[in-house]
């Protein structure tokens, strides 16, 4: 079957044939260290601080609050970890929630095993926190907040500025606010200095960039202890020889989504796709709601197994995910936990995402082929 | 103008065959290795046979290759995971004056988190010996770290020797083997090392890339957590193009391993010849005969490095005064003045790191060139007679 569609968007994208141009540039031509002092060297520094300021530019921030880091989850243990490292002589509580993607919660289960005290805020039944529950969990001991933007599971938003005022209106020490918005960076517009966010990371590879890239806002003055020592590299907070054509890759990646990615095209095309479903399928449920991100749709199918379904849907050319790729070995989503799904509605949840290379007759083939292979699964082992 | 790098040590092209591969797993077979889905499938097939290479080129079996974002990860997740691992049995590590800084600075760290740290010096020609590492190790030393190969003269340290001697008390031993691996055999069977780094930029592979050979049994634990990727030894989306440009550098690598080190070797002894031949008070840092074949470091009484650099960049040569990753400072090379080398010809050292690309043209233009930079350099020198007099003595040809 030559038909086929890549839903799977938040695990991966397909890097832009304009991104692998200008990295193959840096793999042949420009390949100098940017350490080194010669010409080579040089080149490679000017490419790196352009890239530095494509991405300062998109966050409305300085490009000295700008690192380089080698993808979502090194910036993300790099905030925890070495936000509480620099913090531990008078923090020892953290606030997270109870959605967010493995490298934190992972991070904060190891932190937990160090000593440290964790609140995980629950979600209602869309995926979302209540601000108000974030004011009740602070405390005088709490070293860092960590909340991400859109989840990678369901797309739900996370209110990210009403907890920047609740945090800015805390009188003495201000704990370290972190954004994980791997999933919304080149698809929603960020403005983490007027949010009174501290720190945001973002991974190149889920905005149609490379894999083995990202980045790390941190505010100015923020202290942060580096998970890695070396080098002198980014201001001596992450060593290491910069991956040049990565960063170089990123940066062009961003600007590229920034013009293809039309949130309001995206999200119609979700809504589409979220219809016809339900139309084929009525006792499917849409695991979101109309606010949430464009670009990501949680759909439950009861009666089946989403992994089977992913394969069966697989071999028709579609391509889905039953959640997060990185925690893929798993029986059930977390998140989906979180929301209060039922079993069946657990166990039959498959994710679809889309990018700005998502058409219309993409999501209506695909449409179609769902409702196709969720009849003919539920008769083979469903209830009928 | 000549174009000629021989900044190989700081980092290398992208081999073409290797960038097309590359350039392939970016935009065609671009899946996530995790995803259950076929475009997952190929991509794990791709990081795998990556793998497997990488294993075959240092006599390792896939499943001890975790695969970073380069050396300096590496080096941390060895260094910190074995030490974390490892707390209860002890908190002594031995390590060497001469390591890149992704080791001196993570031992440094351990320093201040509660870890003891034995830096074992190095003679005058930049080698540790084994006697040292012998009086150095105790009962609650847990981590012997000591480089197979220095980036700044080359030096290759009887990492045989000096491996056997903490297995014997039972102690790992871990190489940073950056620069080594590609250029000269690295067995780690033959060497009886339990931890390798490796970075694929150094091997004419992709930056951000590398790998850390972990002998089976060791105990290590992760430095990030996130995802169960990599044996759960390194958390994140695996790097698939990255990685499968680093398992065709370590294929290409082993294949021309010989071809390489033969076409390597006559370039250098051409140019330290020549050098040692038309410039006068030079000096060749580091061992004569236990060196890498594409390093040559010189230091040359009464001028700056830096100046030569500049000048040499002018002629379209590029070369590096050490390291590159700390190039920027100001202090001479913490490596230079381990051996026993004087702070001033310290700073007039230049590294000339060859690579495959270059040819016997490449060094005939550079022996052209470079004496008379040196001469003018020191023509308007003050160190040239007075002070600079007694230093002389010290020059060895």
């Amino acid at each position: 079957m030559s038909l086929e569609i890549y839903l799977d968007n938040s695990a991966t994208t397909r890097v832009h044939p304009r991104v692998a141009e200008v990295m193959m540039r840096c793999f042949t031509e420009q390949y100098g260290n940017p350490s080194s002092l010669h010409t080579m060297g040089a080149g490679a520094e000017r490419s790196l601080e352009e890239a530095r300021e494509v991405v300062a530019r998109y966050l409305g921030v300085s490009p000295s609050e700008v690192y380089f880091t080698s993808g979502g989850t090194e910036g993300n243990n790099m905030v925890l970890r070495g936000g509480c490292a620099a913090r531990r002589s008078w923090g020892r509580h953290l606030i997270t929630t109870a959605v967010e993607h493995p490298s934190v919660l992972r991070t904060c289960q190891a932190l937990e095993e160090e000593g440290w005290e964790v609140t995980y805020l629950p979600v209602d039944r869309q995926g979302r926190i209540d601000p108000e529950d974030l004011g009740r969990a602070l405390r005088e001991d709490t070293a860092l907040v960590s909340v991400m933007m859109v989840n990678n599971e369901v797309g739900s938003l996370q209110p990210v500025e009403a907890i920047g005022e609740i945090l800015k209106g805390r009188t003495g020490r201000r704990p370290l606010f972190h954004v994980d918005a791997v999933q919304a960076v080149g698809k929603l517009p960020l403005r983490p200095s007027d949010w009174g966010v501290d720190a945001l990371t973002a991974s190149g590879h889920k905005f149609h960039g490379p894999k083995g890239v990202g980045f790390l806002y941190l505010r100015q003055g923020v202290e942060v202890s580096p998970l890695m020592t070396g080098g002198e590299q980014e201001r001596g907070l992450r060593p290491g020889t910069e991956n040049v054509p990565g960063a170089v890759g990123l940066a062009r990646a961003l600007e590229l989504s920034l013009e293809e990615f039309d949130a309001r095209a995206v999200a119609a095309l979700r809504d589409l796709l979220v219809s016809s479903v339900l139309e084929g399928a009525p006792d499917a449920v849409w695991n979101g709601y109309p606010e949430g991100a464009p670009h990501i749709a949680n759909i439950s199918f009861p009666g089946v197994s989403g992994e089977m379904m992913v394969h069966h849907l697989a071999e028709a050319g579609v391509y889905v995910s039953t959640g997060s790729a990185c925690s893929s070995r798993k029986p059930t989503s977390h998140v989906l936990e979180a929301m209060g799904l039922e079993e069946e509605l657990l166990q039959g949840a498959l994710r679809f995402s889309l990018s700005a290379e998502t058409t219309e007759a993409d999501v209506r083939r695909a449409a179609a082929v769902v409702v196709e292979v969720y009849r003919e699964l539920k008769e083979l082992f469903g209830r009928g | 103008m000549r174009k000629v790098y021989l900044d190989h040590s700081a980092t290398t092209p992208v081999r073409s065959e290797v960038a097309e591969l590359v350039l392939r797993y970016m935009t065609d077979t671009f899946g996530n290795p995790s995803s259950v889905h076929g475009f997952g499938r190929e991509a794990r097939k791709g990081v795998e046979e990556a793998r497997e290479r990488v294993a075959s080129l240092i006599n390792a079996d896939p499943r001890e290759i975790v695969f970073t974002s380069g050396g300096t990860e590496a080096d941390n997740l060895a260094i910190k995971g074995v030490a974390l691992a490892n707390r209860k049995k002890g908190r002594h590590i031995i390590t060497s004056a001469i390591e890149h800084h992704a080791v001196l600075h993570t031992c440094e760290f351990l320093e201040k988190e509660g870890y003891e740290v034995t830096v074992l010096g190095v003679d005058s020609a930049g080698l540790v010996s084994p006697d040292d590492l012998k009086a150095a190790l105790r009962d609650d030393t847990i981590l012997v770290s000591i480089m197979m190969a220095n980036n700044e003269m080359g030096a290759i340290q009887p990492i045989k020797e000096l491996a056997a001697i903490a297995r014997e008390r039972g102690v790992y031993f871990h190489t940073d083997a950056v620069q080594a691996v590609g250029q000269v055999k690295v067995d780690v069977e033959e060497l009886g090392v339990d931890l390798l780094s490796l970075s694929a930029h150094k091997i004419y592979g992709p930056k951000g890339v590398g790998a850390l050979y972990v002998r089976r049994g060791t105990k290590i634990k992760p430095i990030a957590h996130g995802g169960g990727h990599e044996r759960r030894m390194r958390a994140g989306t695996e790097n698939v193009p990255g990685i499968v440009g680093l398992g065709l550098a370590a294929k290409l690598a082993q294949e021309e391993l010989e071809d390489r080190r033969r076409h390597l070797l006559k370039l250098r002894d051409k140019l330290i010849e020549g050098i040692l031949d038309r410039v006068e008070d030079v000096r060749l840092n580091g061992p004569r005969e236990e060196r890498l074949p594409n390093n040559v470091n010189i230091s040359f009484a009464y001028v700056e490095g830096e100046s030569i650099l500049l000048n040499l960049d002018l002629q379209g040569i590029a070369a590096s005064s050490g390291s590159a990753c700390t190039s920027g400072s100001l202090e001479p090379s913490h490596v230079l003045l381990a051996m026993g080398i004087s702070h001033e010809l310290a700073h007039g050292s230049v590294r000339m790191s060859l690579g495959t690309g270059n040819s016997e043209e490449d060094i005939d233009y550079v022996l052209e060139v470079l004496p008379s930079i040196i001469e003018r350099l020191r023509s308007m020198s003050p160190l040239v007679g007075g002070r600079g007099e007694e230093k002389l003595q010290h020059v060895q040809r």
